[in-house]
Protein backbone atom coordinates (compact mmCIF):
# COMPACT_ATOMS: atom_id res chain seq x y z
CA UNK A 1 0.00 0.00 0.00
CA UNK A 2 1.33 3.43 -0.86
CA UNK A 3 2.23 5.77 2.07
CA UNK A 4 -0.73 8.07 3.58
CA UNK A 5 1.16 11.26 1.98
CA UNK A 6 0.85 9.73 -1.15
CA UNK A 7 -2.69 8.71 -1.06
CA UNK A 8 -3.37 12.15 0.40
CA UNK A 9 -2.11 13.85 -2.77
CA UNK A 10 -3.79 11.52 -5.32
CA UNK A 11 -6.95 12.29 -3.09
CA UNK A 12 -6.49 16.07 -3.33
CA UNK A 13 -5.54 15.72 -7.30
CA UNK A 14 -8.32 13.47 -8.11
CA UNK A 15 -10.83 14.87 -5.33
CA UNK A 16 -10.42 19.06 -6.59
CA UNK A 17 -11.48 20.79 -3.15
CA UNK A 18 -11.06 18.05 -0.63
CA UNK A 19 -9.82 19.37 2.03
CA UNK A 20 -7.96 15.77 3.91
CA UNK A 21 -5.90 15.88 6.90
CA UNK A 22 -3.56 13.10 8.38
CA UNK A 23 -3.98 12.61 12.07
CA UNK A 24 -0.86 10.47 13.18
CA UNK A 25 -1.31 8.01 15.40
CA UNK A 26 2.07 7.79 17.61
CA UNK A 27 1.66 4.57 19.07
CA UNK A 28 0.99 2.72 15.84
CA UNK A 29 2.04 4.61 13.22
CA UNK A 30 0.46 2.46 10.20
CA UNK A 31 -2.81 3.30 11.25
CA UNK A 32 -2.48 6.86 11.12
CA UNK A 33 -5.77 8.10 9.52
CA UNK A 34 -6.72 10.49 7.30
CA UNK A 35 -9.44 12.94 8.10
CA UNK A 36 -12.07 13.79 5.41
CA UNK A 37 -14.52 16.99 5.36
CA UNK A 38 -18.19 15.79 5.40
CA UNK A 39 -18.78 17.62 1.70
CA UNK A 40 -16.34 15.46 -0.24
CA UNK A 41 -16.06 12.28 2.02
CA UNK A 42 -18.53 10.29 -0.71
CA UNK A 43 -16.27 11.33 -3.88
CA UNK A 44 -12.87 10.41 -1.21
CA UNK A 45 -14.76 6.87 -0.54
CA UNK A 46 -15.09 6.34 -4.08
CA UNK A 47 -11.64 7.54 -5.22
CA UNK A 48 -10.62 5.11 -2.26
CA UNK A 49 -12.70 1.70 -3.68
CA UNK A 50 -12.47 2.66 -7.43
CA UNK A 51 -8.90 3.32 -8.08
CA UNK A 52 -7.03 0.74 -9.19
CA UNK A 53 -3.89 1.02 -7.13
CA UNK A 54 -5.65 1.55 -4.23
CA UNK A 55 -8.80 -0.72 -4.26
CA UNK A 56 -10.70 -0.42 -0.75
CA UNK A 57 -13.60 -3.10 -1.82
CA UNK A 58 -14.02 -3.56 2.07
CA UNK A 59 -15.15 -1.24 4.46
CA UNK A 60 -14.72 -3.58 7.59
CA UNK A 61 -16.08 -1.64 10.42
CA UNK A 62 -17.53 1.89 11.03
CA UNK A 63 -17.18 3.08 14.39
CA UNK A 64 -18.17 6.67 16.00
CA UNK A 65 -16.60 8.17 19.01
CA UNK A 66 -17.95 10.82 20.81
CA UNK A 67 -14.95 13.80 21.82
CA UNK A 68 -15.59 15.68 24.62
CA UNK A 69 -14.72 19.64 25.60
CA UNK A 70 -10.90 18.91 26.15
CA UNK A 71 -8.04 21.59 27.78
CA UNK A 72 -4.46 20.60 27.57
CA UNK A 73 -1.68 22.21 29.10
CA UNK A 74 1.85 22.62 27.51
CA UNK A 75 4.83 23.90 28.80
CA UNK A 76 6.81 26.50 26.79
CA UNK A 77 9.70 28.08 27.43
CA UNK A 78 9.55 32.40 26.52
CA UNK A 79 12.06 35.05 26.54
CA UNK A 80 10.92 37.61 29.79
CA UNK A 81 12.38 40.68 30.96
CA UNK A 82 13.05 40.32 34.36
CA UNK A 83 14.65 43.20 36.51
CA UNK A 84 16.17 44.34 33.09
CA UNK A 85 17.23 40.67 32.37
CA UNK A 86 16.06 38.28 29.92
CA UNK A 87 15.58 35.32 30.81
CA UNK A 88 13.86 32.17 30.08
CA UNK A 89 10.81 31.28 31.76
CA UNK A 90 8.55 28.44 31.71
CA UNK A 91 5.05 28.72 31.51
CA UNK A 92 1.83 26.34 30.95
CA UNK A 93 -0.20 27.45 28.29
CA UNK A 94 -3.72 26.29 27.88
CA UNK A 95 -4.78 24.86 24.64
CA UNK A 96 -8.74 24.82 24.86
CA UNK A 97 -10.20 22.18 22.06
CA UNK A 98 -14.19 22.12 21.49
CA UNK A 99 -15.29 19.12 21.70
CA UNK A 100 -16.95 16.90 18.28
CA UNK A 101 -18.44 13.69 16.73
CA UNK A 102 -16.08 11.21 14.87
CA UNK A 103 -16.99 8.63 12.72
CA UNK A 104 -14.40 6.25 11.76
CA UNK A 105 -14.31 3.78 9.16
CA UNK A 106 -11.86 1.07 8.63
CA UNK A 107 -11.15 0.21 4.74
CA UNK A 108 -9.12 -3.01 3.40
CA UNK A 109 -8.73 -4.36 0.04
CA UNK A 110 -9.26 -8.04 -0.55
CA UNK A 111 -8.74 -7.81 -4.28
CA UNK A 112 -4.99 -6.03 -3.16
CA UNK A 113 -4.52 -7.59 0.02
CA UNK A 114 -3.98 -4.39 1.91
CA UNK A 115 -4.96 -2.49 4.48
CA UNK A 116 -6.32 -0.97 6.83
CA UNK A 117 -6.81 2.70 6.26
CA UNK A 118 -8.65 4.76 8.96
CA UNK A 119 -10.94 7.06 7.44
CA UNK A 120 -12.60 9.79 9.37
CA UNK A 121 -15.71 12.34 9.54
CA UNK A 122 -15.63 15.15 12.14
CA UNK A 123 -18.83 17.10 13.40
CA UNK A 124 -17.69 20.95 14.29
CA UNK A 125 -19.32 20.45 17.73
CA UNK A 126 -21.28 18.07 19.65
CA UNK A 127 -24.61 19.84 20.21
CA UNK A 128 -26.34 21.34 17.26
CA UNK A 129 -23.73 20.51 13.93
CA UNK A 130 -24.06 16.76 14.17
CA UNK A 131 -24.34 16.07 10.61
CA UNK A 132 -22.07 13.60 7.99
CA UNK A 133 -22.22 11.95 5.04
CA UNK A 134 -23.00 8.26 4.75
CA UNK A 135 -20.69 6.59 3.00
CA UNK A 136 -23.41 3.47 2.53
CA UNK A 137 -23.70 4.39 -0.88
CA UNK A 138 -20.20 3.29 -1.61
CA UNK A 139 -19.83 0.74 0.62
CA UNK A 140 -23.41 -1.09 1.58
CA UNK A 141 -21.88 -3.00 4.63
CA UNK A 142 -21.48 -0.06 6.01
CA UNK A 143 -25.68 0.80 6.62
CA UNK A 144 -26.34 -0.79 9.51
CA UNK A 145 -23.10 0.30 11.63
CA UNK A 146 -24.11 3.60 10.80
CA UNK A 147 -27.92 3.54 11.36
CA UNK A 148 -26.60 1.73 15.17
CA UNK A 149 -24.05 5.24 15.02
CA UNK A 150 -27.03 7.21 14.33
CA UNK A 151 -28.97 5.15 17.19
CA UNK A 152 -26.13 5.45 19.70
CA UNK A 153 -24.38 8.81 19.02
CA UNK A 154 -27.12 11.18 17.16
CA UNK A 155 -24.95 11.31 14.71
CA UNK A 156 -27.24 12.00 11.41
CA UNK A 157 -25.29 10.65 8.47
CA UNK A 158 -27.11 12.22 4.69
CA UNK A 159 -27.32 10.29 2.13
CA UNK A 160 -28.09 6.96 4.10
CA UNK A 161 -30.84 4.93 2.39
CA UNK A 162 -33.41 4.04 5.49
CA UNK A 163 -31.56 5.76 8.29
CA UNK A 164 -33.60 4.72 11.67
CA UNK A 165 -32.76 3.90 15.25
CA UNK A 166 -31.20 0.59 15.17
CA UNK A 167 -31.02 -0.88 18.59
CA UNK A 168 -33.41 1.53 20.68
CA UNK A 169 -36.91 2.24 19.71
CA UNK A 170 -37.94 5.08 17.76
CA UNK A 171 -39.27 6.91 20.31
CA UNK A 172 -35.96 6.79 22.38
CA UNK A 173 -34.68 10.47 22.75
CA UNK A 174 -31.52 10.21 24.03
CA UNK A 175 -27.93 9.14 22.61
CA UNK A 176 -26.61 6.30 25.12
CA UNK A 177 -22.69 5.86 24.08
CA UNK A 178 -22.07 9.81 24.27
CA UNK A 179 -20.03 10.24 27.83
CA UNK A 180 -22.76 12.56 28.73
CA UNK A 181 -25.61 10.12 28.66
CA UNK A 182 -26.87 9.96 31.81
CA UNK A 183 -28.83 6.66 32.76
CA UNK A 184 -32.13 5.84 33.69
CA UNK A 185 -31.65 5.71 37.56
CA UNK A 186 -33.23 2.45 37.56
CA UNK A 187 -30.89 -0.39 39.62
CA UNK A 188 -30.51 -0.22 43.35
CA UNK A 189 -27.99 -2.89 45.48
CA UNK A 190 -25.06 -3.63 44.49
CA UNK A 191 -23.28 -6.06 46.42
CA UNK A 192 -19.55 -4.16 45.42
CA UNK A 193 -20.17 -0.19 45.39
CA UNK A 194 -17.82 1.57 43.82
CA UNK A 195 -17.26 5.22 42.42
CA UNK A 196 -20.75 6.57 40.47
CA UNK A 197 -22.22 3.17 41.96
CA UNK A 198 -21.36 4.33 45.42
CA UNK A 199 -22.96 7.40 44.92
CA UNK A 200 -25.66 6.06 43.58
CA UNK A 201 -26.47 3.44 46.53
CA UNK A 202 -26.08 6.36 48.84
CA UNK A 203 -28.42 8.33 46.91
CA UNK A 204 -31.09 5.26 47.53
CA UNK A 205 -30.30 3.94 50.77
CA UNK A 206 -29.26 6.86 52.59
CA UNK A 207 -27.89 5.83 56.32
CA UNK A 208 -29.95 5.38 59.55
CA UNK A 209 -29.10 8.56 60.89
CA UNK A 210 -30.38 10.74 57.68
CA UNK A 211 -33.77 8.70 58.20
CA UNK B 1 -60.17 -34.09 53.61
CA UNK B 2 -59.47 -37.86 53.49
CA UNK B 3 -57.44 -39.14 56.58
CA UNK B 4 -54.13 -40.30 54.54
CA UNK B 5 -54.11 -43.64 56.05
CA UNK B 6 -57.53 -44.69 55.20
CA UNK B 7 -56.81 -43.49 51.62
CA UNK B 8 -53.47 -45.61 51.28
CA UNK B 9 -55.64 -48.69 51.99
CA UNK B 10 -57.92 -48.04 49.82
CA UNK B 11 -55.71 -47.76 47.28
CA UNK B 12 -53.78 -50.91 48.43
CA UNK B 13 -57.26 -52.45 47.64
CA UNK B 14 -57.30 -51.13 44.19
CA UNK B 15 -59.88 -47.69 45.57
CA UNK B 16 -58.23 -45.04 44.35
CA UNK B 17 -60.02 -41.59 46.28
CA UNK B 18 -59.01 -37.97 45.68
CA UNK B 19 -61.02 -34.23 45.05
CA UNK B 20 -61.46 -32.52 42.18
CA UNK B 21 -58.99 -30.27 43.21
CA UNK B 22 -56.39 -32.87 43.52
CA UNK B 23 -57.69 -33.97 40.31
CA UNK B 24 -57.28 -30.80 38.65
CA UNK B 25 -54.06 -29.89 39.77
CA UNK B 26 -52.67 -33.41 38.90
CA UNK B 27 -53.64 -32.83 35.45
CA UNK B 28 -52.80 -29.56 35.20
CA UNK B 29 -49.20 -29.66 37.00
CA UNK B 30 -48.25 -32.60 34.86
CA UNK B 31 -48.87 -30.94 31.40
CA UNK B 32 -47.73 -27.70 31.36
CA UNK B 33 -47.31 -26.10 27.61
CA UNK B 34 -44.52 -23.93 27.67
CA UNK B 35 -44.29 -20.99 25.56
CA UNK B 36 -41.74 -21.93 22.38
CA UNK B 37 -39.46 -18.67 22.75
CA UNK B 38 -35.84 -17.60 24.11
CA UNK B 39 -34.33 -14.19 24.11
CA UNK B 40 -30.85 -14.94 24.79
CA UNK B 41 -28.50 -17.83 26.29
CA UNK B 42 -30.43 -18.88 28.86
CA UNK B 43 -32.66 -20.39 25.60
CA UNK B 44 -30.30 -23.02 24.19
CA UNK B 45 -30.17 -24.49 27.63
CA UNK B 46 -33.84 -24.91 27.68
CA UNK B 47 -33.45 -26.26 24.46
CA UNK B 48 -30.69 -28.54 25.91
CA UNK B 49 -33.34 -29.78 28.51
CA UNK B 50 -35.91 -30.37 26.08
CA UNK B 51 -33.80 -32.72 24.26
CA UNK B 52 -32.80 -36.54 24.90
CA UNK B 53 -30.16 -36.00 27.27
CA UNK B 54 -32.08 -34.36 30.06
CA UNK B 55 -35.46 -34.74 28.51
CA UNK B 56 -38.43 -32.62 29.73
CA UNK B 57 -40.85 -34.77 28.45
CA UNK B 58 -40.20 -36.87 31.45
CA UNK B 59 -42.27 -34.09 33.47
CA UNK B 60 -44.64 -33.23 30.58
CA UNK B 61 -43.60 -30.26 29.79
CA UNK B 62 -42.23 -30.73 25.96
CA UNK B 63 -45.16 -29.62 23.75
CA UNK B 64 -43.45 -26.61 23.47
CA UNK B 65 -46.16 -23.93 21.58
CA UNK B 66 -45.29 -21.75 19.30
CA UNK B 67 -48.33 -19.60 20.14
CA UNK B 68 -49.55 -18.18 23.65
CA UNK B 69 -52.83 -18.86 22.93
CA UNK B 70 -52.12 -22.66 23.29
CA UNK B 71 -49.52 -22.55 26.58
CA UNK B 72 -49.67 -22.19 29.88
CA UNK B 73 -45.82 -22.02 31.19
CA UNK B 74 -44.16 -18.85 30.15
CA UNK B 75 -40.07 -19.67 30.58
CA UNK B 76 -38.61 -16.05 30.19
CA UNK B 77 -35.32 -17.48 29.11
CA UNK B 78 -32.37 -14.92 28.81
CA UNK B 79 -31.83 -11.24 28.89
CA UNK B 80 -34.82 -9.29 28.56
CA UNK B 81 -33.85 -5.89 26.92
CA UNK B 82 -36.09 -2.63 27.53
CA UNK B 83 -37.04 -2.85 23.79
CA UNK B 84 -38.49 -6.44 24.14
CA UNK B 85 -39.96 -6.02 27.26
CA UNK B 86 -43.56 -4.44 26.25
CA UNK B 87 -43.83 -7.61 23.76
CA UNK B 88 -42.65 -10.52 26.37
CA UNK B 89 -45.73 -8.89 28.65
CA UNK B 90 -48.03 -8.74 25.96
CA UNK B 91 -47.38 -12.35 24.91
CA UNK B 92 -47.64 -12.96 28.67
CA UNK B 93 -51.17 -10.67 28.53
CA UNK B 94 -52.11 -13.00 25.46
CA UNK B 95 -51.74 -16.70 27.63
CA UNK B 96 -54.69 -18.49 28.82
CA UNK B 97 -55.70 -18.84 32.59
CA UNK B 98 -54.10 -20.62 34.26
CA UNK B 99 -50.69 -19.54 33.70
CA UNK B 100 -47.10 -19.84 35.41
CA UNK B 101 -43.82 -18.09 34.63
CA UNK B 102 -41.08 -18.96 35.25
CA UNK B 103 -37.70 -16.60 35.16
CA UNK B 104 -34.86 -18.91 34.21
CA UNK B 105 -31.16 -17.21 34.59
CA UNK B 106 -29.46 -14.23 36.12
CA UNK B 107 -30.46 -11.29 33.42
CA UNK B 108 -33.97 -12.39 34.03
CA UNK B 109 -33.93 -12.21 37.85
CA UNK B 110 -32.17 -9.05 37.86
CA UNK B 111 -30.54 -8.00 34.34
CA UNK B 112 -27.49 -10.09 35.55
CA UNK B 113 -24.31 -8.60 34.12
CA UNK B 114 -25.90 -6.11 32.42
CA UNK B 115 -27.26 -4.61 35.61
CA UNK B 116 -25.63 -1.67 35.17
CA UNK B 117 -26.70 -1.38 31.04
CA UNK B 118 -28.96 1.49 30.09
CA UNK B 119 -31.12 -0.93 27.82
CA UNK B 120 -31.56 -3.91 29.86
CA UNK B 121 -34.75 -4.44 32.30
CA UNK B 122 -33.38 -4.85 35.50
CA UNK B 123 -35.65 -8.48 36.27
CA UNK B 124 -38.62 -9.20 34.65
CA UNK B 125 -40.83 -9.94 38.04
CA UNK B 126 -40.92 -5.87 37.79
CA UNK B 127 -44.02 -6.62 35.03
CA UNK B 128 -44.79 -9.93 35.43
CA UNK B 129 -46.06 -12.60 38.45
CA UNK B 130 -42.94 -15.04 38.35
CA UNK B 131 -44.03 -18.33 40.19
CA UNK B 132 -40.48 -19.81 40.46
CA UNK B 133 -37.15 -17.96 39.98
CA UNK B 134 -34.23 -20.12 38.33
CA UNK B 135 -30.53 -18.25 39.39
CA UNK B 136 -27.15 -19.51 37.35
CA UNK B 137 -25.96 -17.74 34.38
CA UNK B 138 -27.02 -19.63 32.40
CA UNK B 139 -28.82 -22.22 34.53
CA UNK B 140 -28.05 -26.03 33.67
CA UNK B 141 -30.63 -28.25 32.02
CA UNK B 142 -31.05 -29.71 35.60
CA UNK B 143 -31.62 -26.90 37.14
CA UNK B 144 -34.77 -25.67 34.77
CA UNK B 145 -35.88 -29.52 35.48
CA UNK B 146 -35.59 -28.51 39.06
CA UNK B 147 -37.70 -25.19 38.70
CA UNK B 148 -40.35 -27.11 37.09
CA UNK B 149 -40.55 -29.85 39.69
CA UNK B 150 -40.37 -26.66 42.04
CA UNK B 151 -43.51 -25.25 39.76
CA UNK B 152 -45.17 -29.05 39.97
CA UNK B 153 -45.05 -28.66 43.88
CA UNK B 154 -46.52 -24.81 44.00
CA UNK B 155 -49.67 -25.98 41.27
CA UNK B 156 -50.11 -29.14 43.50
CA UNK B 157 -50.57 -27.02 47.22
CA UNK B 158 -53.28 -25.18 44.76
CA UNK B 159 -56.76 -25.11 45.95
CA UNK B 160 -59.87 -24.07 44.08
CA UNK B 161 -61.58 -21.96 46.78
CA UNK B 162 -60.57 -20.19 50.21
CA UNK B 163 -57.95 -17.65 50.90
CA UNK B 164 -54.95 -19.85 49.13
CA UNK B 165 -56.41 -20.12 46.02
CA UNK B 166 -54.36 -19.32 42.90
CA UNK B 167 -54.35 -15.83 41.03
CA UNK B 168 -56.37 -17.04 38.58
CA UNK B 169 -59.20 -18.39 40.94
CA UNK B 170 -59.29 -14.76 42.50
CA UNK B 171 -61.99 -12.87 40.36
CA UNK B 172 -60.36 -9.57 42.10
CA UNK B 173 -56.89 -10.57 40.40
CA UNK B 174 -56.11 -8.69 37.27
CA UNK B 175 -55.93 -10.77 34.65
CA UNK B 176 -53.42 -9.05 32.35
CA UNK B 177 -50.76 -6.73 33.02
CA UNK B 178 -50.02 -3.29 31.62
CA UNK B 179 -47.72 -3.43 29.03
CA UNK B 180 -44.90 -0.80 29.47
CA UNK B 181 -44.73 1.94 26.76
CA UNK B 182 -41.72 2.94 25.11
CA UNK B 183 -40.78 6.41 26.59
CA UNK B 184 -38.20 9.04 25.66
CA UNK B 185 -35.93 7.80 28.61
CA UNK B 186 -37.01 4.69 29.62
CA UNK B 187 -39.86 2.23 30.12
CA UNK B 188 -43.29 3.90 30.88
CA UNK B 189 -43.86 2.74 33.61
CA UNK B 190 -40.58 1.48 34.91
CA UNK B 191 -42.21 -1.32 36.74
CA UNK B 192 -45.90 -2.21 37.79
CA UNK B 193 -46.01 -1.05 41.21
CA UNK B 194 -47.96 -3.91 42.92
CA UNK B 195 -45.58 -6.42 41.86
CA UNK B 196 -42.37 -5.20 42.31
CA UNK B 197 -40.83 -2.77 44.73
CA UNK B 198 -36.94 -1.62 45.70
CA UNK B 199 -35.85 -3.78 48.39
CA UNK B 200 -36.03 -1.82 51.17
CA UNK B 201 -32.15 -1.57 52.92
CA UNK B 202 -30.82 0.83 55.52
CA UNK B 203 -26.91 0.89 55.07
CA UNK B 204 -25.28 0.75 58.93
CA UNK B 205 -22.09 2.59 58.39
Amino acid sequence: MESLQEIKGRIESAVPGASVQILPNAAVPSQSSLVVDATHAPAVARFLRDDPRLRFDFCSNVTGVDWLDAVTKQKARTQRMLDGVATEVEESVEHRRPGFLEVVYHLYSIALRHGPLVLRQRTDNRTERCALTSLTPVWRGAEFQEREIYDLFGIRLDGHPDLRRLLMWDEFADYPMRKDYAEPDDYEYEPTPHAGVLDKARRHFPAKSVR
Amino acid sequence: MIDEGLRNDLSRQGVWLTSLGELANWGRRNSLWPLNFGLACCAIEMIAASMSRFDIARFGAEVFRPSPRQADLMIVAGTVTKKMAPVVVRLYNQMPEPKYVIALGACDISGGPFKQGYNVLKGIDRYLPVDVHIPGCPPRPEALLHGLLTLQKKIAAETLAGPVKPRHLDPRAPGEYPVPQYGPHDLQPSHHADLWQPAPVVRTE
